[in-house]
């Protein structure tokens, strides 16, 4: 069998950013030492369980770093010791939330990755975003990860974000091209129900879809042109360094996620916590959700990825040759230049990648 | 057992819209114990759902009252319901000409509106003895003695002893039962003697009886088992059964006498056999000549009516079909459209008749409709002599053929508070009317007469006036003929192709401006697509307007939600299942909402 991905939710963060619809909430020290203990147990009930064993671990949030050093470090050594994580091990910090030593203790637990939201280089979009770390803050925290033997580092930035203009997403590229880390990932804003910007969008001074569109493909050039692969719709990777744990999303692969509102894929069920803290410290089984795994939802999955379809994959994962029906309704992309076909998959372009929904619903509804 | 005919009492109640007529309705059903008060709902009289929402009557219904006067005797009233809209004016007048007197009620804080006048001129046009009533005396904001007075000075009717009411709350409104028996003249002139008389004012379908004819008996009497003749139809029946309408149920009698409101059976199988307005008469003892007043009425206005799923094609044409029975003025016949599909070309009476039948195909029937821009009847005179009656775009000649064109206008009537006259007068000159009249109906309030083009009114004169005035101003119409107009067919191109559900006649001088706005309209509601879309609004072939569409570039998920994959494939569920709804037009997909937001410019 496979090895899983292991994902922790962390629904914890300092201040919330008036863009994010993630679950997450303040929290104090008791609770931050009281949620480890919780996800500690729940790893133990999970590992009796399933019996399976995992090779990616992924600290999301919410703002894992909040959880501080010594609780994370916790996590990850119990999760070596019951699933064997012996791969990819990654933490979501936000640089204002650092302290000294931390990356150090993360290291010597076996932390290997670190993801740090930048969201842009320039102060006033940065600050507009809920952002508190300035430029300096945030290269001091790349410096110490790197001192403690963390190098494999990608750093999340936003396209389409108030007052963001041509020169203003260049000096936020650039920025991040001068750390030279390895990875990149770059997200539209999209504007969710329930948050700040959602509600105030009017005011907000936010750049069109056309704008959006053609920042996208300027930052697409620019980190290619620096050696980054666009080898998913919002994510950049020098050759060697594609997110392990992410790619088991979009390569349908099996993963277990705990805590409140994380998602799990294992055994062809999809099943999610609700978003609720106090029913997952209580210990209630997550929400079945749907089965999963199916040829519509891989297809899906996998034309969010550069190398798309692979039809032999495909064929040794389903026991059927692709569907010739799902090359026909892709003809007319493949025709004005959206998709590729070729000998052996089918993918998108960067053109494809933008009204890459519009594409997949066409090719698997 | 029938009473004699000096204690009959038919009447009607006219009112602006809104003014409390059917209150006015129940509460006399109340107090003369017609209905239990465990049977009252509001507004007994409106029993389709459509009617008690919007405030309207559709169509007339009769109801008998037995009431005790003071004077000690029985009395029989007969209540006639008119529908209360400009539609319908048509059946007002049939249902006023069966009473020998109508109740006028206004409400004492808005004083005479445009209907209020409107009805009582066809009121005085059958020799109706008039009683005023005021009504919602319970209003903080009323002032009846002002109202009072005002109905003196416009319609010139005494108000001294008018009843004052509130229909809401029944004050007063045994004053109203004892003003109709003592001012209301009963039947005298009607005779049981002469042939069968009797004046068809409404009819429903019923599915168990067929049709349920309401008629007033002028002449003679009827019943079970006479061979009743339609005078105009000269179609013959035999009568199954006569009787009497109750409020809430139909009471069997021996026989309709002369002078007499009530119900006909005979197996009918549609209200185009027994249509308003019609004379009934017997085969045995048949009368000369018809009641004065009789014609068929005709669709004003047209429009395309398609299923949103061609699937549904046959499930409109039953509900049409069954609507028809009940409302002989709806006129319906089969059509293509190289955009819809299979559709059919309806006729209505006006925009609130082809409103309210939209709304019950789509309600009663769970129809998914597509309807097209509203069309009026245009008279096309050819270079060779010959007419055209054309009500559909699609058969609009070339224009090489045309010698001149002629478009129905109205005569309307426009009431407002004085503060309104400029924006009114802005709104009529901007839809082609011209100037007629403007009178004070009082210090403070004009009637504005003007002559408007009908096709200017069908679309959404009525909402604009109504948004221009905050609700002020009351509006009211008769067409009165045709006139020359030099008119143009304008064809909506998306993509190259024309689409021929959007193609309309309009006035030359209107073209371009309207053209611009289609244009900006379509643009505006039709989402980007894969590729770039012209839409080109043109006359003959020649393009005056032109918007473009452009290709769609960015319609994607960033994220995946930490790994909730079901969030992802729900969205793009749902994106499909809106797709679905929309019309294809070769590559192009055209959602509902932009025919609609075609329908309705001034938005």
């Amino acid at each position: 069998m496979k090895d899983i991905g292991l994902y922790i939710h962390v629904p914890f963060c300092v201040s919330k950013c008036p863009y994010c619809d993630f679950y997450s909430m303040r929290g104090d020290e008791c609770d931050f030492d009281d949620y480890t203990m919780c996800v500690l147990e729940s790893m133990q009930d999970w590992e009796q369980k399933l019996g399976r064993k995992a090779n990616t671990l992924y600290f999301g949030g919410g703002t894992p770093s909040v959880l501080g050093a010594d609780n994370l470090a916790l996590i990850t050594e119990r999760a070596k010791k019951l699933f064997t994580v012996d791969d990819e091990i990654t933490v979501e910090c936000n640089p204002s939330t650092i302290e000294n030593g931390f990356f150090q203790t993360l290291h010597d637990a076996g932390v290997n990755r670190i993801s740090l939201g930048v969201q842009s280089a320039v102060d006033d979009e940065r600050k507009r975003l809920g952002r508190k770390a300035d430029r300096k803050t945030i290269l001091k925290c790349i410096d110490d990860a790197r001192k403690s033997g963390i190098n494999n580092i990608t750093l999340d930035v936003m396209l389409g974000v108030p007052n963001q203009t041509f020169d203003s997403l260049k000096s936020t590229i650039d920025y991040c091209i001068d750390t030279g880390v390895p990875h990149i990932s770059a997200y539209m804003l999209k504007l969710e129900e329930g948050t700040y910007f959602y509600k105030n969008s009017e005011k907000l001074n936010l750049p069109d879809e056309d704008t959006v569109a053609d920042m996208y493909s300027l930052l697409g050039d620019i980190l290619e042109k620096n050696g980054y692969r666009n080898y998913e719709i919002s994510n950049f990777a020098k050759p060697g360094f594609e997110g392990k744990h992410n790619l088991k999303y979009w390569n349908c692969e099996e993963y277990l996620g705990i805590g409140p509102s994380a998602h799990s894929f294992i055994d062809g069920k999809r099943f999610f916590y609700p978003r609720d803290i106090l029913s997952f410290k209580n210990g209630d089984e997550p929400i079945f959700d749907c089965d999963g795994g199916d040829e519509e939802e891989y297809i899906m999955l996998r034309l969010r990825l550069i190398d798309g379809v692979n039809f032999d994959e495909f064929e040794k994962r389903f026991n059927k040759p692709f569907d010739k029906g799902y090359l026909e309704k892709a003809q007319p992309f493949i025709k004005d230049g959206y998709a590729v076909l070729d000998e052996n998959s089918m993918h998108l372009t960067r053109k494809g990648f933008l009204v890459s929904n519009t594409i997949i619903s066409e090719i698997i509804l | 057992m029938a009473v004699k005919k000096e204690n009959i009492r038919n009447f009607s109640i006219i009112a602006h819209i809104d003014h409390g007529k059917s209150t006015l309705a129940d509460r006399l059903l109340e107090l003369t114990q017609s209905v239990a008060i465990r049977d009252m709902t509001e507004q007994l009289l409106d029993d389709m759902d459509l009617e008690r929402e919007r405030g309207i009557t559709i169509k007339a219904h009769a109801v008998k009252l037995n009431y005790k006067a003071l004077d000690g005797n029985d009395y029989e009233l007969n209540l006639i319901d008119t529908p209360g809209h400009v539609d319908f004016n048509y059946e007002v007048s049939r249902s006023l000409a069966a009473c020998e007197g109508a109740l006028l009620v206004v409400d004492a804080s808005q004083g005479i509106e445009a209907q209020t006048l409107a009805n009582t001129y066809l009121a005085l046009d059958h020799d109706l003895e008039i009683v005023p009533v005021i009504n919602k005396i319970d209003l903080p904001s009323a002032d009846a003695e002002r109202v009072a007075k005002e109905v003196e000075d416009v319609i010139g009717l005494d108000c001294e002893n008018a009843p004052r009411v509130s229909a809401k709350t029944g004050i007063n409104v045994e004053q109203v039962l004892e003003k109709i028996v003592s001012d209301i003249p009963a039947p005298l002139d009607s005779d049981d003697t002469k042939p069968l008389r009797a004046l068809v004012f409404d009819s429903v379908y019923d599915n168990y009886k067929g049709v349920i004819v309401y008629v007033r008996v002028v002449d003679g009497k009827i019943k079970s088992g006479d061979t009743m003749r339609m005078m105009a139809t000269g179609a013959e029946f035999t009568v199954v059964d006569v009787g009497y309408m109750r409020a809430t149920s139909m009471e069997s009698a021996k026989e309709l006498t002369a002078g007499e409101v009530g119900y006909i059976t005979a197996s009918i199988k549609t209200v185009g056999d027994a249509r308003v307005g019609d004379t009934v008469t017997t085969a045995e003892y048949p009368a000369s000549e018809p009641l004065p007043g009789y014609r068929k009425v005709n669709p004003m206005v047209f429009c395309g009516v398609y299923p949103a799923d061609g699937a549904d094609y046959e499930n409109l044409r039953e509900a049409l079909e069954k609507l028809q029975l009940n409302d002989a003025a709806l006129s319906y016949e089969p059509e293509t459209s190289g955009a819809l599909g299979f559709g059919f070309r309806c006729g209505f009476l006006g925009l609130l008749h082809l409103e309210i039948i939209q709304e019950r195909l789509e309600r009663e029937y769970d129809l998914d409709l597509v309807t097209t821009i509203p069309s009026v009847i245009y008279k096309i005179h050819l270079t060779d002599g010959t007419v055209l009656e054309i009500d559909n775009p699609t058969k609009y000649p070339d224009p090489a053929f045309i010698d001149f064109s002629e478009e129905p206008i109205a005569d309307a009537h426009i009431f407002a508070p004085n503060e309104y006259v400029g924006a009114i007068m802005d709104l009529c000159q901007e839809r082609r009317g011209v100037f007629k009249d403007m009178t004070y109906v009082t210090p403070e309030r004009v009637d504005i007469a003007y002559d408007l083009p009908l096709n200017e009114i069908i679309y959404d004169f009525f909402d604009v006036l109504k948004s221009r005035t905050k609700g002020y101003a009351s509006f009211d119409y008769e067409i009165k003929g045709y006139t020359r107009s030099n008119l143009v067919k304008l064809d909506v191109l998306l993509n190259g192709d024309t689409i021929d559900a959007l193609s309309f006649i309009i006035h030359s001088e209107k073209a371009y401006g309207r053209a611009r706005k289609i244009a900006e309209k379509l643009k505006d509601n039709i989402p980007r697509q894969m590729f770039e879309i012209p839409v080109q609004i043109a006359i003959g072939g020649k393009v005056i307007a032109r918007e473009t569409i452009r290709a769609m570039r960015k319609d994607v998920l960033a994220k995946c939600y930490g790994g909730d994959i079901t969030r992802k494939k729900k969205l793009l569920e749902k994106q499909k299942e809106g797709k679905k709804r929309m019309r294809h037009f070769g590559t192009v997909e055209v959602p509902q909402e932009a025919f609609m937001s075609v329908l309705k410019l001034d938005e």
